[in-house]
């Protein structure tokens, strides 16, 4: 553990970047567990007289069409985005991966019938898919992950199967054969950590794209539904009011998101780092 | 009559960047060449002969900076030129030969067309004629049918003929110098020897001066005219080849001269010069034709006996989808890696199994210790058949632990993410169920004493240990669940010599401590001979020639034998 600690702080040394990115990814989660505490205003509590006020000291972000304030909304929204992007990538990093590095590692059918798989799923236009996804298994949180989830599926699937493909007749791998391993036990403690590299960078860009592929699904209507605060969402119903000047409503949630994917797509390198051995000295 | 040299290097010294802060990799290296003059640059992995050469030609990555003396090149100076003159010379006036030649050839680009491209590049050919100045370059590096190989890529051309383009791209502009930074690494013996000879006379026809860099010195001995020798950045000597070989002055040039096998040297020698006379109490390797040894191998036979072995792979392998219904191709009976081959080994009995790249003998280890199923054949271990079990199911039998091996590239065999300790533990777990850690480490550091590999390494990941003690990590592994069999596939091809002598002698003093045998896999034949009795000589996968290790190298029989002897660069100080 000491080791992992040292190793973290050099990798932090040495690129400012992934400082940055690493502090905002804190932010982020902080903002994400304490938010219903951190916001000034209860997000659901409507308030008309008070509706569309532009960014003011009691508002910072303003206020929307039925008076809400915009700044908590955007913090507690951090939850329920958050959530839905890490469940999702978790769901397909696991489930790809295993497809993915069972593919690469046996070949033959195995192969074939996963490939197959994975390239039915990337053969819709994947929004297309994870609308009607949601749409037929209906409008809920949980069918946003699993839509989003199956759609990220053959990523992973695809790069597990290559990384683990070009390692499965490694030296060490030959060793562990010798040293009375079975083919799971290999692939599971020897072949696949080795793939871990690669795969960070894969998860934390798919991490963003999966919070837009949520907001995405909330602005046109399916997934998660008013009142709930969602960026998304928010979006959406400040598009609206865009045109009449009232620009702070869709603004600051898309600002929010913005964020989120930036940092998410600047952490992948510095996981990276992370996770492999060779960087460390 | 003095004229200024060719090439001269004076006081030069380099600085890299590192995280460990600033490495000094050249010390005020000192060395001058003149025109038509060989020069070999001789030394260990690390010890700055590549930088030196990448610093002539201002091919310095980097994190790397000339921190004082100078270069020079027919007397311009090379250390301050800019990169656009540096640009005009490389491949005009200087060029250079790379380790891998695979790597350095554009791998989607016909070859004649990559000769074509310096050619154009240095204004040596117009458009109308470059393709045929190409055709007569593969003539000249004696590649047959130059015409159509001038089409081939270079994935289509073996080792030895990508590095005859290399040649030829490195030759196509008549340059005055050229570098050849380990040119033969990789190829086969008989290859290599095609290759020098090649390069030599082809210099020799233009005049050119050489830069010869190589770790092996056979191979400065026997085509150099001048050797340097280098050692952690500096030049610890530098003679004319016969002087360095009959009276080398430095203590470092004696020891490499002793580490290198020559068809004479014994194990002990390798090291003689370091170890000095205490070396000698060692135990004596004991021969086949010891009378007690023979008795206990007459009691129990022999501990391997492969009968027959046959490895036949498909000849074209069908890719992707096929119908259900189709049939193989029965018209080609396919590619057979090993045609039939028998051969015992005894207890306690090592025998070498030498043959070139392609000839069946990777094939033949991997079989017998179990990762590939033979396609017929047995083999009889410790009174047992094992090609019963299929490879796939052989990880749970209890024979495992008694066939072990050592790989070829300890680097490679070595999961990045395992320490010395966990690589070593886990045969330890698998195969002796050892479950308490305090028993794996009291397991581990015991094996690690009878390595040589001290105790505060096992922490250490793979890419923290220097080539020789991830060489011992790989044997430690092997020997710790106590096999009777252990397959040595190359263990020392990826070494340098000294280590290499250090490493053959651990293998062979284990081998008398703990009585196993051997089946030791490898192209050279003088380290066979230093660890073996027995030797098989096989070509195509069949046996060309077996006996006794030293009768086979001083008296080949078959022809290809000889060939594959006589190949061995060496050097011979009566024939200098």
């Amino acid at each position: 553990m000491k080791r992992f600690l040292n190793h973290f702080f050099y990798v932090m040394s040495e690129n400012p970047v992934t400082v940055f990115a690493f502090s905002l990814f804190i932010l982020i989660i902080l903002t994400a567990l304490f938010g219903p505490w951190l916001a000034p205003y209860d997000p659901l509590a409507t308030q008309a007289a008070n509706a569309l006020q532009p960014p003011s000291l009691q508002h910072w972000f303003g206020t929307d069409h039925l008076g809400r304030d915009v700044f908590s909304r955007v913090i507690v929204a951090t939850r329920l985005d958050l959530g839905i992007a890490l469940s999702a990538v978790a769901l397909s990093f696991f489930i790809g991966s295993a497809l993915g590095s069972a593919a690469g590692f046996w070949g033959g059918w195995t192969d074939r019938i996963i490939g197959r798989l994975s390239d039915t799923i990337m053969a819709f236009p994947l929004f297309v898919l994870a609308m009607g996804i949601v749409s037929a298994l209906g409008n809920s949180v949980e069918n946003i992950i699993y839509a989003t989830a199956i759609i990220n599926l053959p990523f992973y699937a695809r790069v597990a199967r290559a990384e683990t493909n070009v390692r499965r007749n490694a030296g060490y791998v030959m060793a562990a054969r010798l040293s009375g391993s079975s083919d799971l036990r290999i692939l599971a403690t020897q072949v696949f950590p080795n793939c871990l590299p690669p795969m960070m960078v894969q998860i934390s860009l798919n991490m963003g794209w999966a919070i837009l592929n949520a907001a995405g699904l909330s602005f046109i209507g399916l997934g998660v539904r008013p009142p709930d605060a969602e960026w998304g969402i928010m979006v959406a119903e400040g598009a609206t009011y865009i045109v009449s000047g009232e620009w702070w409503l869709a603004l600051f949630p898309g600002a929010a998101l913005m964020l989120a994917v930036f940092c998410f797509n600047l952490i992948g390198d510095g996981l990276r780092d992370l996770v492999d051995p060779l960087r460390r000295t | 009559m003095t004229q200024p040299p060719f090439v001269s290097i004076e006081q030069l010294s380099v600085d890299f960047r590192t995280r460990n802060g600033i490495v000094r990799a050249l010390d005020k290296v000192e060395l001058s060449i003149k025109k038509g003059e060989t020069l070999g640059i001789v030394g260990e992995s690390g010890s700055g002969k590549s930088v030196t050469a990448y610093t002539l030609i201002g091919l310095l990555d980097a994190a790397g900076r000339v921190a004082g003396g100078s270069a020079m090149f027919d007397g311009m100076t090379m250390t301050g030129a800019s990169e656009s003159q540096l640009r005009d010379l490389r491949g005009r006036e200087i060029s250079m030969i790379f380790q891998n030649p695979r790597g350095a050839l554009n791998p989607i680009r016909p070859v004649g067309k990559q000769i074509e491209d310096v050619l154009l590049r240095h204004a040596r050919a117009s458009r109308q004629d470059a393709r045929a100045k190409a055709i007569e370059m593969l003539q000249q590096v004696r590649i047959v049918e130059p015409e159509k190989r001038y089409w081939s890529f270079p994935f289509e051309l073996s080792g030895g003929m990508c590095q005859r383009v290399m040649i030829a791209i490195a030759l196509a502009c008549d340059p005055r110098l050229l570098i050849a930074d380990e040119p033969t690494t990789g190829l086969d013996v008989t290859t290599q020897k095609a290759t020098m000879d090649l390069i030599r006379d082809l210099t020799r026809e233009r005049n050119m001066a050489v830069i010869l860099i190589t770790h092996d010195l056979g191979m400065a001995a026997a085509y150099a005219d001048r050797i340097i020798v280098m050692q952690q950045g500096q030049v610890v000597e530098a003679a004319d080849v016969k002087t360095l070989f009959t009276r080398p002055a430095h203590d470092y040039t004696k020891k490499l001269i002793a580490a290198s096998p020559g068809p004479y040297s014994e194990l002990d020698d390798l090291t003689a010069v370091t170890n000095g006379p205490a070396d000698a109490k060692r135990p004596r390797r004991v021969s086949a034709a010891d009378p007690g040894q023979q008795a206990a191998a007459a009691a129990n036979k022999f501990l391997l006996e492969v009968i027959d072995l046959v490895k036949e792979y498909p000849h074209r392998q069908k890719q992707g989808w096929q119908w259900p219904w189709s049939k193989p191709d029965d018209a080609d009976s396919g590619f057979r890696a090993v045609d039939g081959i028998s051969f015992q080994i005894k207890r306690g009995e090592s025998l070498g199994l030498v043959g070139e790249s392609g000839c069946g003998k990777s094939t033949t280890s991997s079989i017998i210790a179990r990762l590939l199923d033979p396609t017929s054949g047995d083999i009889i271990f410790n009174g047992q058949n094992l090609t019963t079990f299929r490879a796939d199911q052989f990880a749970h039998q209890p024979q495992r632990s008694l066939i072990q091996m050592v790989f070829q590239d300890p680097t490679e065999s070595l999961n990045p993410r395992y320490t010395a300790l966990d690589a070593i533990a886990e045969p330890l777990k698998r195969l002796k169920k050892i479950t308490a850690a305090t028993e794996i480490k009291q397991r581990v550091e015991k094996m690690a004493d009878l390595v040589g590999l001290p105790q505060h390494l096992l922490t250490r990941f793979p890419h923290q240990l220097s080539g020789g003690q991830k060489a011992r990590v790989g044997i430690a592994r092997a020997i710790a669940v106590d096999p009777l069999l252990l397959i040595l596939d190359e263990p020392t091809s990826a070494l340098d010599v000294s280590v290499q002598a250090v490493v053959l002698q651990l293998l062979d003093q284990l081998k008398t401590e703990l009585g196993m045998s051997y089946l030791f896999v490898s192209h050279d034949l003088n380290v066979v001979r230093l660890l073996c009795e027995r030797v098989i000589v096989m070509n195509r996968g069949k046996i060309v020639e077996q006996g006794l290790a030293d009768e086979v190298l001083r008296n080949p029989k078959q022809e290809y034998t000889r060939i594959l002897v006589d190949s061995i660069p060496h050097f011979e100080p009566d024939n200098l």
